[in-house]
């Protein structure tokens, strides 16, 4: 991005609201003028600088250094003075289990169930999720009529909140809904889907894909279309066939913005919980019970809420995102040295 | 015509259709259904009444089944379309249905009653939209309150996000000071440190500073965005810094070059950033959720969520009230799409 000079004053309507907000900006030039005369520039910095960081200070950093002395407590109170020093209790509590593979076996076995479902729900959404975006951005990346329409298409339900997903799909699948008035057609009888295990779990699946694959099909055309086009020429010229110029050049150059978006898609994956939670609730059972729904149950939501095993998990699941976003960083800077990402 | 319909079914293959032709039309037309569908069914289905939502099968328009009052009958009854046994038609009020007979009366003639196999007749059908799906939760329920609430966060935090970015964006751009690309690496550590990671202690922090059920404590944990800030610094960066050494022998103070010079020249950066921070703002849900726990501060999703889960869900009021949840969030669909595809396509942020 680049600056432009601004453009000449709005209309009278954008003029009139500006006014009360030109003359408090010019009321507080005054005192900043002594502050400055006092601090100097450097202060100046410090003082731009200080709402952000403070915000920032109180409401991310600190939470994210006491979590580690939360999942260290016990006990249900919720301010940590209050609370008992468990040492690593916890998380022994998390990894009480018998056998690893059975999650009946373990102290805390909704927790691994969700452990389990995330497991699943990551490989598979992450799958799928990259082959649908991956071929919708290859056929955008063709010669279409009205391109930007059918990629505003694929895009639409990306900005709806999870909410209104969730509640457009469980409208859809409930015994009444669409799904089952499309299968009458073909003589089905009508199903309860969110009430089967394995069809809430697709469900939960497909509609998150269906809600953010729009975003990294756009991720995705962004690439391919940034690969020349006479390296396509030059390869039917030596005729070469399309399916070997698909793996030779397509994927080779669209790799590092491919693996940003896995990444991406993976992260996202871990922390999967608003659309389902209102769709399906986490069932039937636990069914559909994340990860994110199991420490939200845990610190807030049950009766025997238990903070710092909600926190023991929080962190768990943390470490993962960190070590998946390091990945990407470390990604997309050295894709940035190739220059072949805008 | 023919050259229209040319450049419509433009294909790759130079005689006739090559099967990727075909696929990609498939996946476009399928895509189109998939994509929009879903929406349009959740607006016309909110159009129907209880009865009609109730059906199955269920009609893609909202129909109501015409009743009719008659004489000596308390309650209106259904209108329907009758092929009597001796081959004509007419057009009968159910007074009561008996396995499969249905006894009937003629509205004009309601002292008679008339049998009839339920196989024989069709109710009479007219398309009516019933409009009080959407009137009612803002007159019996707390509609307008939760409406407010989310206008209130997400016009507030979106303000609030774009002074306080922009402020530490001019730092981290145009000063040079010791710890600065600490500060920026911290800023973007962030990132890595999302909600699910740290609700506990952030749901004890917020409480401790008294802000549990405010919606002061919905806006304030979310206004210091670490994509905010990195996208305004990197478009102040392109400001040349002689503008600024010139204000300053103009004897400008370092506010007034902040908000007379740097802010007007960032201006298209900050209309990304305000679209973005409104749509998240807007939809954000799990926050929220669990800052909140009286009726009367809900947020539309979250007070959708609330309801949408009772054991007695009244959709009609559901399904409407989603529509209305999704009206600010298409209409930036409609007119500002173009700043937000090329913002993530640019940038890579969401």
């Amino acid at each position: 991005m680049k600056a432009e000079t601004p453009r000449p004053a709005g209309s009278g309507f954008g003029e009139a609201i500006m006014i009360p907000v030109r003359l408090t900006m010019g009321m507080i030039d005054a005192p900043l003028r002594w502050v400055q005369r006092k601090l100097g520039l450097g202060g100046m910095a410090a003082f731009f600088l200080l709402p952000n960081m403070l915000i920032f200070g109180v409401f991310v950093l600190l939470p994210f250094f006491i979590n580690f002395a939360y999942s260290m407590t016990g006990g249900t109170a919720l301010f940590l003075d209050d609370r008992t020093f468990v040492g690593a209790g916890q998380y022994a509590r998390l990894f009480d289990c018998s056998n690893y593979l059975d999650p009946n076996s373990c102290t805390e076995d909704t927790f691994w169930t969700a452990v389990g479902n995330t497991a699943w729900f990551v490989v598979l959404q992450v799958t799928l999720m990259i082959l649908f975006s991956l071929v919708t951005a290859l056929i955008l990346n063709r010669e279409l009529m009205a391109r930007s329409f059918w990629r505003a298409v694929f895009f639409f339900p990306v900005l709806l909140s999870p909410v209104v997903v969730g509640l457009i799909w469980k409208w859809i699948l409930q015994r009444q809904g669409l799904l089952n008035f499309a299968l009458y057609g073909f003589g089905f009888q009508p199903y309860t889907w969110l009430n089967d295990r394995d069809w809430a779990f697709a469900a939960t699946v497909g509609v998150s894909i269906w809600a953010h694959m729009g975003f990294y099909t756009l991720i995705l055309l962004a690439g391919l279309q940034a690969i020349p086009k006479d390296l396509y020429e030059a390869a039917e010229m030596d005729g070469t066939r399309p399916a070997r110029a698909f793996w030779r050049i397509t994927l080779p150059l669209l790799m590092p913005n491919l693996l940003v978006v896995i990444v991406l898609v993976l992260i996202r994956a871990v922390q999967i919980f608003d659309e389902v939670y209102v769709l399906t609730g986490g069932g039937p059972g636990t069914g559909t019970l994340y990860l994110t729904q199991y420490i939200y149950e845990t610190g807030f939501a049950t009766q025997l809420r238990n903070p710092g095993l909600a926190a023991a998990a929080s962190i768990l699941m943390g470490v993962v995102l960190i070590v998946l976003t390091l990945i990407q960083l470390g990604l997309s800077r050295s894709s940035e040295k190739k220059g072949s990402r805008k | 015509m023919s050259r229209i319909a040319a450049f419509i079914f433009r294909r790759k293959g130079r005689n006739g259709w090559h099967w990727t032709d075909i696929v990609t039309w498939i996946w476009l037309v399928g895509g189109l259904l998939i994509m929009f569908g879903p929406a349009v069914w959740l607006v016309g289905s909110s159009f129907k009444s209880p009865a009609a939502l109730a059906e199955f099968p269920p009609t893609i328009l909202p129909y109501v089944t015409q009743k009719a009052t008659v004489d000596g009958y308390d309650k209106p009854l259904d209108l329907y379309d009758v092929t009597l046994p001796d081959g004509n038609k007419a057009v009968l009020a159910e007074v009561r249905r008996i396995g499969v007979i249905s006894q009937m009366v003629d509205p004009e003639k309601p002292g008679e009653i008339i049998k009839v196999n339920i196989a024989q007749r069709k109710p009479v059908r007219t398309m009516a939209f019933a409009t009080a799906n959407y009137t009612e939760p803002f007159i019996h329920f707390d509609f307008v309150r939760y409406l407010w609430n989310s206008v209130f966060v997400t016009v507030t935090a979106t303000l609030i996000t774009l002074v306080v970015n922009s402020m530490a964006a001019f730092a981290l751009s145009k000063y040079e000071f010791r710890g600065r690309t600490f500060a920026m690496l911290l800023i973007l550590a962030t990132l890595m440190v999302p909600l699910s990671v740290i609700m506990v202690p952030l749901y004890s922090i917020v409480s401790a500073l008294g802000l549990f059920n405010n919606l002061w404590g919905v806006i304030l944990p979310t206004v210091a965005t670490p994509t905010g800030v990195f996208i305004l610094r990197q478009y102040m960066l392109t400001i040349p810094d002689e503008l600024i050494d010139a204000a300053r022998m103009d004897k400008a103070s370092e506010w007034q070059i902040y908000w007379r010079i740097v802010l007007p020249l960032t201006a298209p950066a900050l209309a990304v950033l305000a679209i973005f921070s409104v749509v998240w703002r807007w939809n954000d849900f799990l926050w929220p959720l669990i800052v909140l726990s009286r009726k009367e501060l809900y947020t539309l999703q979250v007070g959708l969520s609330i309801y949408s889960g009772e054991l007695n869900v009244q959709w009609h009021f559901i399904l409407a009230m989603t529509v209305v949840t999704m009206i600010p969030v298409v209409l930036v669909f409609i007119f500002l799409q173009r700043f937000i595809t090329t913002g993530i396509a640019g940038t890579g942020l969401k």
